[in-house]
């Protein structure tokens, strides 16, 4: 028998990957923006994070409807639970893009610093990690989720490489503060960006299995 | 919670030679509620029905295993069925005030059958009793009417009342707000919270909304068997065995 909690689960998965589509190609333009040093790129960001905050009142508006009226438990309930929270996460993701564009905005005026490579690496890491969950989630699969939460070790540590290595160049050479500054903002947002593909794997675990593993629950 | 007030052991139950319940083990705890689920024809009612020795005025009816309340078995020649009943106590679906008795003679009947108590006595166990379950102030001033004067809600608090007179150590409940509305039974289901403070009680419900919001743990049933029995939290957010998990996402049943 097809209940009807099945098909509106189906359509609200649909919709976190449309979300979620919104939110890998707005990663794709400040990232290629910054490698091509092409400032054309970011006007699409701005129209992307429009969509993906439509998109966020749409999939609240049809999950309150779907609680009110049918009241899911188990893992009806888990995977409605973690649609409402990818889709928060989404729309901070979205935010977390603008910033960037804003920050590559800034600094491309500037000289270019070495550093660049490390923080283009980290934006091609997070898209990966942000694609893998969202995969991960439309098909529940927990071993896809769990390489996604090693895969933000990779990124944490290339934020503190961004940190460390634009604070000794400034201090070198005034020129580069203000795109040291730059590209330590960016570096933040993607690390930020990776918290939140983060938060979409455990959220995958928690519906597949009922087992939290925030906050430290992983690695235990 | 960690004392255990009553236990099936291997508890079966057959109506002639059908056997409708097979051999179930279940503790339950004192000042716990324990709601019980499952599709209609799961035996849980019967269940229910055997842990107060109502099963057997069915004709054809019998048990076989054991009910211990507080380490005293319940089956046996020698125990009195109505003082295992006034011991573990029951509301049923419908509402069953005695129709030919005043509110307050409700309340007092089951005293009078098991206890001799004065006017005065009398007068303050069935006031504590209609407090108890929060119905005093509603009928204070009508306790000389007739029972079948009250609402559905009020009938059935009534039932309890009466039930609790007693001072019953585990109070049964089969699924006692169905046939009432939906204020009616908000009242009934904060009235089990109250109570939890006070005695045991086990519910029957088929409302699943029900089970979570009033019961610690909860007992699945299914064809006469205990399927999966624990937190309630954890029963309706990550059942353990999928059949639980297709009953109460409405998959079957």
């Amino acid at each position: 028998m097809q209940r009807q909690i099945d098909l509106e689960i189906s359509q609200l998965k649909g919709m976190i990957l449309a979300m979620g589509g919104a939110v890998e190609s707005a990663v794709e333009e400040v990232t290629l923006a910054l490698k091509d040093r092409n400032l054309s790129r970011i006007s699409r960001v701005k129209d992307l994070e429009t969509q993906i905050n439509q998109f966020q009142i749409q999939i609240d508006e049809r999950c309150l409807k779907l609680i009110a009226s049918q009241s899911p438990l188990a893992a009806d309930l888990r995977t409605i639970l973690a649609v409402l929270k990818i889709n928060s996460d989404l729309e901070r993701m979205g935010d977390q893009t603008i910033n960037i564009s804003h920050n590559v905005r800034e600094y491309l005026p500037e000289p270019p610093l070495p550093l660049i490579n490390v923080v283009l690496e980290m934006a091609i890491a997070v898209r990966t990690m942000i694609k893998e969950s969202l995969d991960a989630f439309i098909r529940g699969d927990v071993e896809v989720s769990k390489r996604v939460l090693l895969q933000d070790d990779a990124v944490d540590e290339g934020k503190n490489k961004v940190f460390t290595e634009a604070t000794e160049l400034m201090k070198q050479n005034p020129d580069y503060v203000d795109g040291g500054l730059d590209l330590i903002l960016i570096a933040r947002n993607l690390e930020r960006l990776g918290d939140h593909a983060t938060n979409i794997a455990e959220d995958v675990i928690f519906v597949s299995t009922g087992q939290d593993i925030r906050h430290g629950g992983f690695r235990e | 919670m960690t004392n255990v007030v009553l236990r099936s052991e291997k508890l079966k139950a057959f109506i002639d030679a059908t056997e409708i319940i097979h051999g179930i083990d279940l503790s339950v705890f004192q000042n716990e509620v324990l709601a019980m689920i499952g599709p209609s024809g799961c035996g849980k009612s019967t269940f229910l029905r055997c842990l107060n020795r109502l099963h057997e005025v069915v004709p054809g009816a019998r048990v076989e295993g054991q009910v211990v309340l507080k380490e005293k078995p319940i089956y046996g020649a020698a125990v009195d069925p109505v003082k295992v009943r006034a011991q573990i106590g029951m509301v049923f679906q419908k509402p069953n005030p005695f129709p030919t008795m005043t509110i307050f003679e409700n309340v007092a009947s089951g005293i009078l059958l098991t206890q001799s108590k004065s006017k005065s006595e009398l007068q303050d166990v069935v006031e504590s009793a209609l407090r108890s379950a929060a119905l005093f102030d509603e009928v204070k001033d009508k306790l000389d009417r007739s029972a079948m004067s009250l609402s559905g809600g009020q009938q059935q608090r009534l039932c309890i009342a009466r039930a609790l007179a007693v001072k019953p150590e585990v109070l049964l409940m089969d699924e006692p707000t169905s046939a009432l509305d939906p204020i009616s039974t908000a009242k009934v289901e904060e009235l089990i919270l109250q109570l939890k403070s006070k005695t045991t009680i086990i519910i029957v419900t088929h409302n699943m909304q029900q089970a979570a919001r009033v019961s610690n743990r909860t007992a699945f049933f299914l064809f006469g068997e205990l399927i999966e029995h624990g937190a309630t939290q954890d029963m309706f957010t990550n059942p353990k065995q999928k059949k639980t998990e297709e009953y109460i996402t409405g998959r079957f049943g």
